[in-house]
């Protein structure tokens, strides 16, 4: 089960930001499907290892050399993106206020 | 005959022949993009350079010998819709969300690129459950789809928007993607084949990421033959996708009447609507007849596919979408006074409930004091499906059930319930825990509403499915 502070401290860790409302009815929401999601319990998995992804496929890296990429020299572009730039760089607003 | 009704292989015979002319095809797509988009909703922008592409199609087409036509590329000319999560550079790329509203894509992603190097025009961008996050596509924040067979009812999701554009004649064939049966349930419930590939066979590079060890991207279309073509031109390993596989494994093709069937019996059980169930067991009974060979199947831990699956699914969600946070592109809240405030506010502005239901849910269980009790476990279940599966398929080459317990259903029927919602994939999502190929066919229609047949294969044993579904996609339709 999940009450009202665990939904507040939820939305803290995620970075998002939720009204009275919506607080109440994740509470419902959320506990609902946790229940559901017990299920899991009854399964046996005693030595079973855990998936890791989707393929069994490990480290796969690229030789340590120079690629010609798409997207070398596109910092401008890619940059357009963002809602403030500066010189190539993005602008944030302040950490602390 | 109009040329929007063709599949692609026909289309593209059409066109080598100079029987019909890639403008003439192409406009007569947009001629039913005009007539049926503003009810079905299925796309979200309409590409208005597809007829100048297709002018320099036709320009290219003349340098082409008009007898033998093996140099032509499979889908040259070939009008192919887009769901709007798989990036196309220059063109904006919204995922079905406010907070990407006016994302222009930097780029192409891997599949995008090999449609174009394989001729195909790129016509437009379909309509999404936000983030895919849905069955029905009516988590899209821009407006739901419509299903094309009965407009009071959905059109599947989370590629909702790909299927009524490809049932609708409104392209030749689209890209989707599928996560827990994204592709596979719209194809159902709009009577499109459609067709998830062995996960790491499609390369993901500019796909918008939703749970990663599960997303793949595949073909919705009006045939076997045209799925398998499409899928063809976008399979293939990519240095942009590390879990792309390279070297695929020599596909163990069989003949046709060397292949074993498995019925599992966990697709026949509680749950499943009577007439969906006649429609397969008819479909079964017919290649019966046709000297087909069946073996009933257990798989073992199935029942919990779908609670691992909405375990899995939220934690790497949680993590994905951590990139939204109005700093670097997408939606930024200007009355923020602080970067923290920049986060919370345009996350909150940003996206819909579904998205925020399952970031909360995903930050939850993979919070302090829980990770080991809820993302551990499931993915120890879902190595206990996997392995399932596998056993399974010591005995059997294709497992053959239905794709959705229902067919499709109304609008607004089940968004006031999240898990009522989750149900509507209970035949697919095993099938992405496992990383296994799978596709839906049309098996007939209950009224005007069409039903799905789903087949799943051995890991990168593709070539058994396209082989079994051509012969079923005869049998179905032949009286």
């Amino acid at each position: 089960m999940i009450s009202k502070k665990d939904v507040e401290h939820i939305a803290k860790l995620a970075r998002l930001e939720i009204g009275e409302k919506e607080k109440t009815k994740f509470e419902k929401e959320l506990s609902e499907i946790l229940d559901f999601i017990e299920k899991l319990n009854e399964v046996d998995t005693t030595g079973i290892l855990p998936v890791t992804g989707g393929v069994e496929l490990a480290n796969i890296l690229r030789p340590d050399e120079e690629v010609t990429q798409e997207l070398e020299d596109k910092a401008e572009e890619l940059l357009g993106g963002a809602p403030e730039t500066k010189e190539n760089w993005i602008k944030v607003r302040a950490i602390f206020s | 005959m109009n040329p929007a009704h063709l599949t692609i292989k026909e289309a593209a015979e059409n066109i080598a022949e100079r029987k019909i002319s890639v403008t003439e095809l192409v406009s007569s797509c947009l001629k039913e993009i005009e007539k049926h988009n503003t009810d079905l909703n299925a796309y979200l922008n309409i590409f208005d350079d597809s007829l100048e592409e297709a002018k320099k199609k036709d320009e290219e087409l003349s340098g082409y010998p008009k007898k033998d036509s093996p140099q032509i590329p499979s889908l040259f000319g070939i009008p192919i819709a887009v769901k709007d999560n798989i990036l196309v550079k220059d063109k904006i790329c919204t995922a079905g969300s406010k907070i990407l509203e006016n994302f222009v894509a930097p780029y192409d992603a891997t599949v995008i690129s090999k449609l174009k190097k394989h001729g195909a025009i790129l016509i437009g961008k379909t309509n999404l459950d936000e983030f895919a996050m849905g069955s029905s596509t009516e988590n899209s924040a821009f407006g739901p789809t419509k299903n094309p067979h009965d407009s009071s009812r959905v059109a599947g999701g989370s590629s909702g928007g790909s299927a009524a554009a490809v049932a609708a004649n409104m392209c030749l064939g689209a890209l989707g993607s599928d996560t827990g049966g994204s592709i596979r349930q719209p194809a159902s419930f709009c009577g499109t084949v459609g067709f998830k590939p062995t996960y790491g066979t499609v390369s993901r590079h500019g796909l918008i990421a939703m749970a990663s060890s599960l997303d793949q991207i595949g073909p919705l279309t009006k045939t076997v033959d045209d799925a398998e073509i499409i899928y063809k031109a976008i399979s293939g390993g990519d240095d942009f996708d590390s879990t792309s596989v390279k070297n695929l494994p020599l596909p163990s093709k069989k003949e046709r009447k060397d292949l074993v069937f498995g019925i599992p019996k966990e697709y026949f059980s509680e749950g499943l609507d009577p007439e969906v169930e006649k429609k397969i067991r008819k479909t079964i009974e017919k290649m019966k007849d046709a000297g087909v060979a069946f073996k009933e199947i257990s798989l073992p831990s199935f029942e919990y596919a779908l609670a691992a699956y909405y375990v899995i699914v939220p934690a790497e969600i949680s993590a994905n979408l951590a990139r939204y946070d109005g700093i670097r592109y997408g939606f930024s809240h200007q009355e923020a006074k602080n970067l923290l405030e920049v986060y919370n506010k345009s996350r909150h502005a940003g996206f819909g409930d579904e998205v925020k239901r399952r970031i909360m849910l995903g930050t939850y269980t993979l919070s302090a004091g829980y990770y080991d009790a809820y993302y551990i476990k499931a993915q120890k279940v879902r190595r206990v499906i996997k392995e399932g599966f596998a056993r399974a398929f010591e005995e059997i080459d294709l497992l053959l059930g239905p794709t959705t317990s229902t067919t499709a259903f109304q609008l607004g029927e089940n968004t006031k319930d999240p898990l009522k919602m989750y149900l509507a994939d209970i035949y697919t999502v095993a099938v992405n825990l496992a990383g296994l190929p799978a596709i839906s066919i049309p098996a007939g229609k209950i009224g005007n509403l069409p039903v799905g047949l789903q087949l799943i294969g051995k890991w990168f044993e593709e070539e058994n499915i396209f082989e079994a579904a051509k012969f079923i996609e005869k049998l179905i339709t032949s009286r």
